[in-house]
């Protein structure tokens, strides 16, 4: 029976690796140009995660197998050097090899995170709000104008609480339910929530990033191949979770510049 | 009997003067100056809404017509009417189609029944945001029976569904059932008012309200017309 139980640990090992080392379950095709890195990142990690995983489960196999069939008289031999010294190994390599994961990822987490963005980065400002995601552009002028939450009025398209009355540089202010970026040139892509926790995620991009209330974050990315991604909200936010979702448009220069032109004249 | 006979008659004689002399407001509903232009809709993230509509759909807010007029604007008389309490026994509809209520703006008496139905294939939540009447949100799954609903206070209230931030309209709660809303070309009729004083109110629900006071007499038909001042932004 023992061995039996054996046998069926490493078949059940075995059996869960195919899966993982055929990649039936790869991520889409990456179209950022920091997405080799957080692949390579996934590929190790899984690698490494996986090696341990099934040298545990074939040293466990082993000892059921050896230990099969004793009975309760048979006498049982110590590890050499005791459990202490065998619990304090795992420690430091389990630890040693989170902490090189850890050490090697950061490079491709600094690159979308803690890396200043270019200085000709097009800044965009991405509003999550229950449940929709909405764009803003800086139009013509390149700035900005003051968002004031106590202005914000929905049924009239003005998610950002802008005051083109009063504020001259909101006027020119582009307004999206579509995030359109030219292909190419890198985006510093701004974060800021209106109510709850949500999370931006374009998985071709590589890129998950949750919208803290409170706290404006910015990541920055460089859309590398033309078409149509889907952004979903990965952070369960309320209700109409399940309804949160926007597009990525990546679009040449010349469909960008026609892009702006046509929202502009809105 | 025969002081019945004359009862009757007196009676019938009283009625049907009072229905002759039943007076009409009515007039247009314009605006001065440039109002906003409507900000189109994207509703891409809700296709079974978006294929419903062969063009964008742009905000109400503010809908004109030709010659200056404005649509959508609540005329309804704020003093002098005498039916309040008189509630009529049919219902309003609102109606939730291709993600935009149906009409954007709906007036109704105090305690008239507010029947709120779903012809979408996706779920809705509507949020009606009263000061003073009691607040309540709801959920309507698609093929989900109406919603039956009044308010028993006169108030302007916002409504928005907690699904689609772009939705939004307004229910119009009133003490009278003299009201009408402004059609496409600006105009709107007040019938079947008795001799009396009136205070006639319109209200548009960005550039607020607009009173006149109209005196009837008899079987006549007054003009009131009312004028805005549009806003650019």
């Amino acid at each position: 029976m023992g061995k039996l139980f054996a046998i069926t640990i490493v078949i059940i090992a075995v059996l869960s690796a195919i899966p993982v080392v055929m990649n039936y379950w790869g991520p889409p095709p990456d179209i950022s140009t920091h997405g080799y890195a957080i692949d390579e990142q996934m590929h190790e990690t899984m690698w490494e995660a996986g090696l341990s995983f099934l040298a545990a489960q074939f040293v466990l196999a082993f000892f059921v197998w050896s230990f099969a069939g004793k009975g309760k008289s048979d006498k049982l031999k110590d590890f050499p050097g005791g459990a202490k010294w065998l619990v304090i190994a795992a420690l430091v390599f389990v630890g040693t090899e989170i902490l090189a994961l850890g050490a090697i990822g950061q490079k491709a987490w600094a690159a979308v995170y803690f890396a200043a963005p270019e200085k000709d980065a097009l800044t965009i400002q991405s509003q999550a709000g229950q449940f929709a995601f909405y764009f803003r552009y800086p139009g013509p002028d390149g700035k900005f104008g003051t968002p004031h939450p106590d202005k914000i009025d929905e049924g009239n398209q003005n998610f950002f609480g802008l005051d083109p009355e009063n504020d001259v540089d909101s006027r020119d202010d582009i307004t999206a339910a579509e995030l359109a970026v030219p292909v190419n040139r890198q985006v510093n892509l701004t974060m800021h929530s209106k109510d709850v926790g949500h999370s931006f995620y374009v998985r071709e991009l590589r890129i998950q990033q949750d919208y803290v209330p409170g706290v404006d974050l910015a990541v920055h990315f460089t859309a590398t191949v033309p078409g149509k991604y889907e952004i979903v909200c990965t952070q369960l936010c309320g209700l109409g979770h399940y309804n949160m979702k926007a597009y990525l448009s990546v679009l040449s220069q010349e469909d960008f510049d026609k892009w702006l032109k046509d929202h502009a004249a809105q | 009997m025969r002081n019945k006979q004359f009862l009757v008659a007196l009676l019938t004689f009283l009625v049907c003067t009072s229905m002759a002399f039943a007076g009409t407001v009515s007039g247009k509903v314009t605006y001065t100056g440039t109002p906003a232009k409507p900000k189109p809709i994207d509703m891409s993230k809700e296709p079974t809404c978006a294929k419903q509509h062969a063009t964008p759909v742009t905000t109400e807010t503010v809908v004109t017509g030709a010659n200056n007029s404005l649509e959508n604007v609540v005329v309804y008389i704020s003093a002098g009417a005498n039916d309040e309490g008189q509630v009529p026994p049919q219902a309003v509809s609102y109606e939730q189609k291709g993600c935009q209520y149906i009409p954007h703006v709906l007036p109704m008496h105090v305690n008239q029944e507010l029947k709120i139905s779903n012809a979408d294939q996706t779920s809705h939540n509507i949020h009606p945001i009263p000061k003073i009447n009691r607040e309540w949100n709801k959920s309507q799954p698609p093929g989900t029976p109406p919603i039956s609903e009044k308010y028993d206070k006169a108030e302007f209230i916002p409504v928005k569904c907690n699904i689609h931030p772009w939705m939004h309209g307004w229910f119009v709660v009133l003490n009278t059932s003299h009201y009408d809303l402004s059609k496409g070309d600006g105009e709107f009729k007040l019938p079947n008012l008795p001799p009396g004083k009136y205070t006639i109110t319109a209200w548009q629900e960005d550039y607020g309200t607009q009173t006149a006071d109209v005196t009837i007499t008899g079987n006549e038909t007054k003009e009131v017309n009312f004028s805005f001042k549009a806003k650019a932004y």
